[in-house]
């Protein structure tokens, strides 16, 4: 028989092993759900097919696309190849403007169209997300 | 001037660290004992120099010395005096040079504090904590120098990001440094006491102040930081599960695991290997949070720095500095005492276990959480985000056995208790809060899974943390930290279920109803300030029993040019009326954003109370 020491810590281990397979079962099962994938105008525009998961685009708000009513502000975002046009209804962080950078997260309706329900832009006035600085280059 | 003097006091504190490595490694081989006066010399030499040269960048702010290139980068004549000296470590040179005086000062206090301790133990921290200094000196002399010259010299700066122009940010991170710097001394001295083979009682009775200290610091930073995001970012939430706020978070999961572990080792000294490994770990993690905020590899708001070279120094001198403990831990493990630890049994032990299980779960969470988009990045190329959702999820259905154990754990007692008394004790407590849920619940409609037995659980810690501070058999500083936790826990519930929010695009003398209030946008006016204009807009909210005026701001300043948005908040104990307004575009529309936000005040107030009970148990005698 094996000592009294040695079954403890071999139940200590099995402890800790099941322990941490059930974590990282239950944060990858969670991630497989709530993750968001980011995506430019363009590669919006060659999907092959729809996802009804929610997204984030980025790009530049194009100059003069900003349309505001009472309810709702209509603008596109563009990375100089493609267009898409966004509509949001609710608040826009203070750095939302015409030539700037930008990332609406929403629900594509079609290949040209997002209803976004959240707009992200950064704190900084020569700041841009990296993904933006990404889907930008070489093209301005 | 100030640069050549805040440059060369650098060079001679480096010159100190490595006198004091081949001094402290020379003294530890030898055995000698009377070494002291030299070592606390050099020590003194050195945090004299760091502070000289920390000083004058800051003089060189105060008087806006342009000729310094950190300097040009970050302020601007025109900037209040206040901010001209937050300013100097409000950019990525200035926060390093923070990181290093802290270090320092740090080490000094904990070398005239220990004096009671044996030198072999003080010498070897020196030692550990001396390679962590002169990594950061070499660092900040060759990658992020705060005091290169400029020339010709600029007339002008180009300002501070108007948004870092806050008090509570001004003071966000020396708070949240001394915390995370804290943790270098717990790394140093763990090893240290490994090597000497003192992971004892003595050592976890000294050690456990500086635990404590950096707790305490790192919760106040954290609330600094979040309070600035509410009024600041004008979102009118206190968390975003931003990467740079996981970052500061996963130190704290660890420390908090260690602050409960170090109880154990002090009363009954075990769990001596599991401590060091938390401590390894909690500094690993605060080393990390610098090194992903400052490589700019985050996605976030706060990313200032984008030079990975910087990034990657870090990154290599972290390993080197992991693998190092890696290595005495295995190689010195085997001296530790081993005491037999008897699992399951119903103890204090065995509930601290579980709160140390708990705490590494937050922190797998939010790890993988903030690392993995970065990874997939990596190695797939398609780029994600994980928000908020992910972490609910994963968090609140760990909460419910969290808040119960929290409740329960206190009340036993060391080595064995008996779960039949534990039991009767607490029927009343529990069985009104589960009344008082399913009231509150019933009450509003509320359709939630986990909402109920979330309420139960946060009512029930209340309920008998209230009841504990009418006995004696525990201490007053967890009483009162575990108390604030779940009026923490509560306000957040509260909050979270009951605020209401309105958004929409107004002109200047436009009506909205929203629910029962009538939101009125009133005027709008034009204010020339020092450094920035504001457009002060004034709202009115009313419903049938009162209205209250809010005053946002957009607020456009001039050096950098900058929009920012002041939100205006009207607080009591009851609630928040946060409203913000937001330019679009020149054609008379305003984006408002009107918020109702029961007990915000609570969950501020109860981060405090949950540090003043830190506080409280650093000012105890030991018995």
């Amino acid at each position: 028989m094996y000592g009294k020491k040695v079954k403890l810590r071999a139940f200590f281990i099995l402890l800790i092993f099941l322990s941490t397979a059930l974590t990282i079962f239950l944060i990858i099962k969670a991630l497989e759900e709530n993750v968001v994938y980011f995506k430019s105008p363009t590669e919006i525009k060659n999907l092959s097919e729809l996802d009804s998961k929610k997204i984030r685009v980025g790009g530049m708000v194009k100059k003069s696309s900003i349309k505001t009513n009472d309810t709702e502000i209509n603008f596109v975002i563009t990375d100089f190849k493609n267009d898409l046009l966004v509509s949001f209804k609710g608040s826009v962080p203070n750095l939302f403007e015409e030539g700037k950078g930008v990332v609406a997260e929403g629900f594509l309706k079609d290949r040209s169209y997002l209803k976004a329900v959240k707009i992200l832009a950064k704190h900084d006035e020569n700041y841009m997300p990296p993904e933006v600085n990404e889907a930008l280059k070489g093209k301005k | 001037m100030s640069n050549q003097i805040g440059n060369y006091s650098l060079y001679i504190a480096l010159f100190s660290s490595f006198f004091l490595l081949f001094h402290s490694s020379y003294s530890i081989r030898n055995k000698s004992k009377s070494l002291d006066s030299k070592i606390f010399s050099a020590l003194s030499v050195q945090t004299f120099m760091v502070l000289i040269s920390f000083f004058s960048l800051i003089y060189a702010f105060v008087v806006s010395d342009f000729s310094n290139v950190t300097v040009y980068n970050n302020s601007h004549t025109t900037k209040p005096l206040f901010y001209k000296i937050s300013g100097s470590w409000g950019n990525h040179e200035g926060s390093l040079l923070l990181w290093l005086l802290v270090l320092t000062i740090f080490l000094f206090i904990f070398f005239i504090s220990s004096k009671n301790l044996s030198n072999k133990y003080r010498i070897i921290t020196v030692l550990f904590q001396e390679l962590i200094i002169i990594g950061f000196l070499l660092f900040i002399l060759f990658t992020s120098n705060p005091f290169l010259n400029l020339f010709p010299i600029p007339k002008e700066g180009t300002g501070l990001n108007p948004i870092l122009q806050d008090p509570a940010l001004a003071i966000h991170p020396p708070i949240l440094y001394i915390g995370y710097v804290g943790t270098s001394i717990i790394f140093s001295s763990s090893l240290a006491a490994l090597v000497c083979g003192m992971v004892n009682k003595i050592w976890a009775q000294h050690i456990k102040k500086w635990i404590i200290t950096s707790w305490i610091f790192l919760t106040i930073g954290i609330l600094l930081g979040s309070i600035w995001a509410y009024y600041e970012l004008g979102w009118g939430g206190f968390w975003f599960w931003d990467p740079v706020e996981n970052v500061s978070l996963m130190p704290w999961f660890c420390l908090t695991a260690l602050l409960h572990t170090i109880i154990v080792l002090e009363k009954r000294n075990i769990y001596q290997s599991w401590t060091i490994i938390l401590s390894i770990a909690t500094f690993s993690l605060s080393m990390g949070g610098t090194f992903l905020v400052r490589s700019g590899i985050l996605n976030s708001i706060h990313t200032f720095a984008n030079d990975p070279s910087r990034g990657i120094f870090i990154l290599c001198f972290l390993f080197l500095l992991v693998l190092l403990a890696i290595f005495i831990f295995f190689i010195f493990q085997k001296k530790l005492f081993k005491n037999l630890v008897k699992p399951l049994l119903v103890s204090k032990e065995t509930a601290i276990i579980v709160n140390n299980w708990f705490m590494m779960f937050f922190l797998s969470v939010v790890l993988i959480g903030t690392v993995y988009p970065i990874f997939l990045e990596v190695i797939s190329g398609s780029k994600i985000s994980i928000g908020p959702p992910f972490y609910q999820k994963l968090m609140i259905p760990f909460l419910v056995p969290f808040l119960l154990f929290m409740a329960l754990g206190p009340k036993l007692k060391w080595i064995k208790d008996n779960l039949g008394k534990v039991n009767l004790n607490q029927i009343i407590p529990f069985i009104l809060s589960i009344v008082i849920s399913y009231l509150i619940v019933k009450l509003f409609g509320i359709s939630y899974l986990f909402i109920l037995p979330l309420f139960a659980v946060g009512f029930f810690l209340l309920f008998s943390t209230i009841k504990d501070f009418f006995s004696k058999n525990s201490s007053l500083p967890q009483k009162i930290s575990h108390f604030a936790f779940s009026l923490f826990i509560l306000s957040i519930l509260f909050n979270g279920i009951f605020a209401k929010e309105f958004s929409s695009n107004m002109k200047v003398g436009d009506e909205r109803k929203f629910i029962n209030k009538v939101i009125k946008f009133e005027n709008l006016k034009i204010i020339e300030k020092d450094n920035y204009k504001s457009l002060m807009a004034s709202f009115k909210i009313s419903d049938e029993k009162r209205s209250i005026n809010l005053n946002p701001e957009v607020r456009v300043y001039n050096q950098p040019r900058t929009l920012t948005s002041e939100a205006a908040i009207n607080s009591t104990i009851y609630s928040d009326n946060f409203l913000v307004f937001n330019v679009i575009k020149d054609d008379g529309y305003y984006n408002v954003r009107y918020q109702y936000k029961p007990l915000m005040m609570w969950i501020w107030f109860s981060i405090i109370l949950l540090s003043v009970g830190g506080i409280l148990s650093y000012l105890k005698k030991n018995d």
